[in-house]
């Protein structure tokens, strides 16, 4: 595939993600799935997972999960691409709407669109995650540690990438006694 | 009140979003608060929660949108560029040098084994963060069965997202209003 088609699919299947990111970048992650793995075909479901672990690894917001397909995709013109495009059309709508938020605040409207968008949001998070999960398959040992962190976030207090590093050394542990070898 | 609305220069937003994107692991949210809130006390708790509110009915990740407004709110749009490029700009650079050594080192088979735990770990997370949301706002039965059609359309029927959101947009807010009503 040759750059610019790449840069300008990157472009317009992220801005099209962005709009529909209620939620933030975990609701819409099947949706990213979806283009860089089932249609554009850019890299297999375990890359990708592997380069989701690299960006709950890194520091910041994680719709730099973008900004890491970019630069798999096209380097740094796909970085810069990708990242923009799932940033752009999003924050110019909250700068719009923020405009406006004066009047808005206590509304009948926003209260409304509050109750009725949040549940989406939850659903479209939890699909997320499911959706990952399935995604993120290598053997008997990955469902186990998706449980594993899914139950230490929701019942301890501890930072989810203690969880993150404890899973990396696990699987590591796992492989080299030879009870789990990657499907 | 408005009224105490405080000056916040260019830099002092630049400095505080950097700080936010630079400790913020495992998601912005919560250092977000913190430096926002509690640091330097440029918004009430109250005024926060407004417009964290917000974002949640906006489509796009919570914290930027968040930046975006509260940079407009001190610097107009220069201040939101600002915080965008504050909070984005150092991660980004970090990011760029994990990227280059997966690059270099991904193919290891001790580099893949561990990513894959870790992968696991942040499906995990992403999945425990819809859990922990759904418990904190007490869905109500409108709420889970809105939850319910997600997953399904979703992971079920596997329909592309984009359907999904747009069908799920207007029959949430319906089903909320006529529940509402009653």
């Amino acid at each position: 595939m040759s750059e610019p088609s790449a840069l300008g699919q990157l472009a317009r299947s992220f801005a099209m993600i962005s709009l529909i990111a209620i939620g933030g970048i975990n609701a819409v992650l099947p949706a990213l799935r979806e283009v860089v793995v089932d249609s554009m075909r850019w890299m297999d479901d375990a890359t990708f997972m592997q380069l989701f672990a690299v960006t709950q690894i890194t520091p910041g917001p994680n719709v730099v999960i973008v900004s890491l397909v970019g630069w798999q995709v096209a380097g740094l013109a796909g970085l810069l691409v990708a990242t923009l495009a799932m940033l752009l059309p999003a924050c110019l709508l909250a700068f719009l709407i923020g405009r406006v938020a004066v009047r808005l605040e206590g509304s009948k409207g926003l209260r409304l669109a509050q109750n009725a968008l949040v549940p989406v949001a939850i659903g479209l998070i939890l699909a997320g995650g499911l959706d990952l999960s399935h995604a993120a398959y290598r053997g008997w040992l990955t469902p186990l540690i998706v449980a594993a962190n899914v139950a230490g976030i929701l019942f301890t207090k501890l930072n989810p990438v203690w969880g993150l590093m404890a899973s990396a050394l696990v699987a590591l542990a796992a492989h080299y006694s030879g009870l789990f070898v990657l499907a | 009140m408005n009224t105490s609305k405080r000056s916040v220069s260019l830099f002092e937003l630049f400095k505080g979003f950097a700080t936010i994107g630079l400790l913020g692991f495992g998601g912005v949210a919560v250092m977000a608060r913190h430096v926002i809130v509690e640091k330097y006390q440029w918004l009430t708790e109250k005024e926060y929660a407004t417009i964290l509110g917000m974002g949640q009915v906006l489509p796009g990740a919570n914290v930027v949108n968040a930046s975006v407004v509260i940079g407009d709110r001190f610097q107009g749009p220069k201040g939101s560029i600002v915080c965008v490029l504050g909070i984005m700009v150092l991660p980004i650079v970090i990011l760029l040098t994990f990227a280059m050594l997966y690059d270099q080192f991904g193919q290891l088979p001790a580099v893949s084994v561990a990513l894959t735990g870790a992968g696991a770990a942040a499906a995990g997370m992403v999945l425990a963060t819809g859990l922990k949301m759904a418990l904190k706002v007490k869905l109500d039965l409108a709420g889970w069965l809105i939850v319910g059609c997600a997953i399904l359309g979703v992971v079920v029927l596997r329909v592309s997202m984009v359907y999904v959101v747009l069908a799920l947009i207007p029959t949430a807010l319906i089903v909320t209003a006529w529940l509402g009503k009653k």
